[in-house]
């Protein structure tokens, strides 16, 4: 029984860790190229409502469906990074209040709220739903079935995206330019390297990957969307990356050990372990703040690894 | 074909006038990009801000519905221009705020039998004292470990939401009416203890309000003509010059955050003393002052005095909300156009440090 609930907890911590990796994999790639996005919240929310909605109106076999479905809700996301780096990378606005605003626009009293009451998305559950995918039949091994193979396509496809991440971040040409832009702008700009076009594209792809990390709450956590379902997600995300220090493997197993709290009273509740459940719904953001107090004590600060330009703008005049 | 460029070319002076036509320009900018939004769902952007300007200032009734709305988003609009001026982000105004509702109701509540001003002031000093303390937690963190504040204001949004469901859904706490079964909620104040409303030229003004008015102008008191204020400015622009002087800048950036949050903590005190008189768990969740009170100081450049003044346009807005609220008024439309004045006022700032110049790319390289 005790390993069944450490099974089931594993399990659930892939499972609800996965759209906090998304959402903080983007955000990496922001913050690599020194911008601060703290608009992760209403992107994701934006993005989980335009996924619904598409998940409900394109037609087509369930498969297109679904891709569709990630696909709009993504660009939808995308283009809220694109007003986001609009605004602090072309008007070089103070990034911090930018990103705010990107959040209380698109956020759970904002955007995705008028989008879902003007759309009727939350009426019905959607049509089409992201199901879990049983890989060649493999989910009935014994401990690691579940955990590893009983979880979705976009599950599947986050292992590959942070393999390739770090790939692209550490051993191509273009992540080391990236980095550059991130530690120094003025360098890499007298190296060549056109700071704008690598923050822009940055930017907008944390923005995409936010958009389906929402996709992922409305599509399949709960199959139906809710004003505001995300909880603060997006924001555990940013943090997220500073847990990872920047690097997408750590940021991974951050999120599934979020992944599992964020799981642990619907878990339990489930089993009827009796555990004040406000508490266990708090405990994610204790934490949050906890590790956060760890990690900027002077000790963790000289390993950390934070780009050193991040929320300064580039102003070439001015160097 | 030559193209053009648009290029931003820093201000060696800021003229005053940017002050208000900065925010003038923001709300204009951010009512044609509501538009946008309005005619892309099917809606005609000029019946929907009519309506809204009908129901949020045209009558009597209207402005008085406003004030009540903006007398809370005034405090929490107060709150985001405090910590500004000393360089840090408090975005912890909604959790401040929660908490600052908690104090005052309990006060409301044990105070019961005492006389009515007795009971108000009792609110007020709970309600900021909560507040205050919430806030210093934030304050402690950042100042004795350097912790980022604006996650953990934030975290504490959610840390506050949650011990208000808790008092009022979860528990039989002190604060939930014992008579409401099927739907909890708070237990009511003593109606000797609601803030009473004044008339002042014909106009009902709120007691919150005018402490409102009062606390903005302590602020702007504060950093204007005071040591302490002084000091924090100098902690902000110049960090080194002010540990060489002495200042404590720790002590300081406590104080700050705990000034910020007894300034929330307030407008959770008027939001049961003026218009819920009970704790109300949901109400307060769904009211989103925190978040508000950032697009307030935002659009008034976070001045303390220009905060209570925007908080009477943003609460009309609020106010024609929660009126016209409907089937055909989609909730979450005011919330879209307040992100939308924030945005545009985040890009307003450009205007006051740069001027922006039109002019071909051939010659650019020329001039350059």
């Amino acid at each position: 029984m005790n390993s069944n609930l450490l099974i089931i907890i594993a399990t659930s911590a892939v499972f609800y860790g996965t759209p906090l990796f998304y959402a903080a994999l983007g955000e990496l790639f922001a913050e690599r190229s020194g911008v601060l996005n703290l608009g992760v919240e209403g992107m994701m929310l934006v993005g989980g409502v335009t996924g619904a909605w598409a998940s409900q109106h394109v037609p087509g076999t369930s498969w297109f469906v679904v891709l569709a479905s990630i696909v709009i809700g993504a660009c939808a996301s995308g283009l809220l990074a694109l007003l986001h780096a609009f605004l602090v990378i072309t008007l070089r606005t103070n990034q911090t209040v930018a990103g705010l605003s990107i959040t209380i626009f698109g956020g759970g009293l904002g955007l995705s709220s008028y989008f879902a009451n003007v759309w009727n998305v939350s009426e019905k559950p959607v049509s089409h739903p992201i199901r879990i995918l049983d890989v060649g039949g493999l989910a009935d091994t014994p401990i690691f079935g579940p955990i590893v193979f009983n979880q979705t396509i976009l599950t599947y496809a986050s292992w590959v995206l942070c393999v390739l991440a770090t790939i692209y971040l550490f051993r191509t040409r273009i992540g080391l330019h990236l980095r550059a832009v991130g530690e120094s702008p003025q360098t890499a700009d007298a190296m060549g390297i056109n700071v704008t076009h690598y923050r822009y594209f940055h930017t907008v792809l944390g923005g995409l990957l936010a958009g389906v990390g929402g996709v992922y709450y409305s599509l399949t956590i709960v199959p139906t969307w809710v004003d505001g379902m995300t909880r603060g997600a997006g924001w555990i995300a940013i943090a997220l990356v500073i847990f990872g220090f920047w690097r997408p493997g750590l940021t991974l197993a951050g999120a599934y050990v979020f992944g599992a709290l964020q799981s642990l009273s619907l878990t339990l509740k489930a089993r009827n372990v009796h555990i004040n459940g406000d508490l266990l719904d708090a405990l994610p953001f204790l934490m949050t703040i906890f590790i956060l107090v760890v990690l900027s004590s002077a000790w963790a600060k000289k390993r950390l690894g934070a780009p050193a330009a991040l929320g300064q703008p580039y102003e070439r005049e001015e160097r | 074909m030559p193209r053009t460029k648009l290029h931003l070319e820093r201000r060696l002076t800021q003229p005053r006038s940017l002050n208000w036509i900065v925010p003038l320009v923001s709300i204009v900018a951010a009512l044609v990009l509501g538009s946008l939004v309005l005619v892309l769902t099917g809606k005609n952007p000029f019946s929907v801000y009519w309506r809204i300007l009908d129901s949020g200032f045209a009558s009597k009734q209207a402005i008085r519905g406003t004030l009540i709305a903006a007398t809370p988003l005034a405090f929490t609009g107060l709150c985001a221009a405090a910590t500004f001026r000393i360089g840090l982000v408090n975005i912890g105004g909604e959790g401040q705020l929660f908490m600052g509702a908690v104090g005052a109701s309990f006060a409301g509540l044990a105070l019961k039998g005492q006389p009515g001003w007795f009971i108000i002031l009792g609110m007020m000093a709970c309600g900021m004292i909560c507040g205050a303390m919430f806030a210093a937690i934030v304050g402690v963190l950042k100042a004795k470990f350097n912790t980022n504040e604006i996650i953990t204001s934030l975290m504490l949004n959610y840390v506050a939401g949650i011990i208000l469901n808790y008092l009022i859904f979860n528990s039989t706490s002190y604060w939930r009416d014992p008579q409401s079964f099927g739907f909890p909620a708070g237990k009511p104040i003593s109606s000797g203890s609601y803030w009473p409303t004044y008339e002042i030229v014909g106009i009902e003004i709120p007691f919150g309000f005018l402490v409102a008015i009062v606390a903005g102008l302590f602020m702007w008191f504060l950093y204007r003509s005071t040591r302490f204020g002084f000091e924090v400015g100098v902690i902000a622009d110049s960090p080194g010059a002010a540990k060489y002087a002495g200042m404590r800048t720790r002590t300081k950036v406590v104080a700050v955050m705990a000034i910020s949050g007894a300034l929330a903590g307030l407008g959770g005190a008027s939001d049961v003393g003026n218009f819920r008189h009970l704790l109300d768990a949901k109400g307060l969740q769904l009211a989103g002052y925190g978040y508000t009170g950032i697009v307030v100081a935002a659009l008034a450049r976070f001045s303390p005095l220009g905060a209570v003044f925007v908080a009477i346009i943003i609460g009309g807005l609020t106010n024609a909300g929660y009126a016209l609220q409907g089937p055909d008024f989609q909730s979450g439309l005011v919330g879209t156009l307040k992100g939308l004045i924030l945005f545009t006022a985040v890009a307003g700032e450009v205007l006051t440090r740069y001027r922006i110049r039109v002019r071909r790319a051939d010659k650019a390289g020329a001039q350059a």
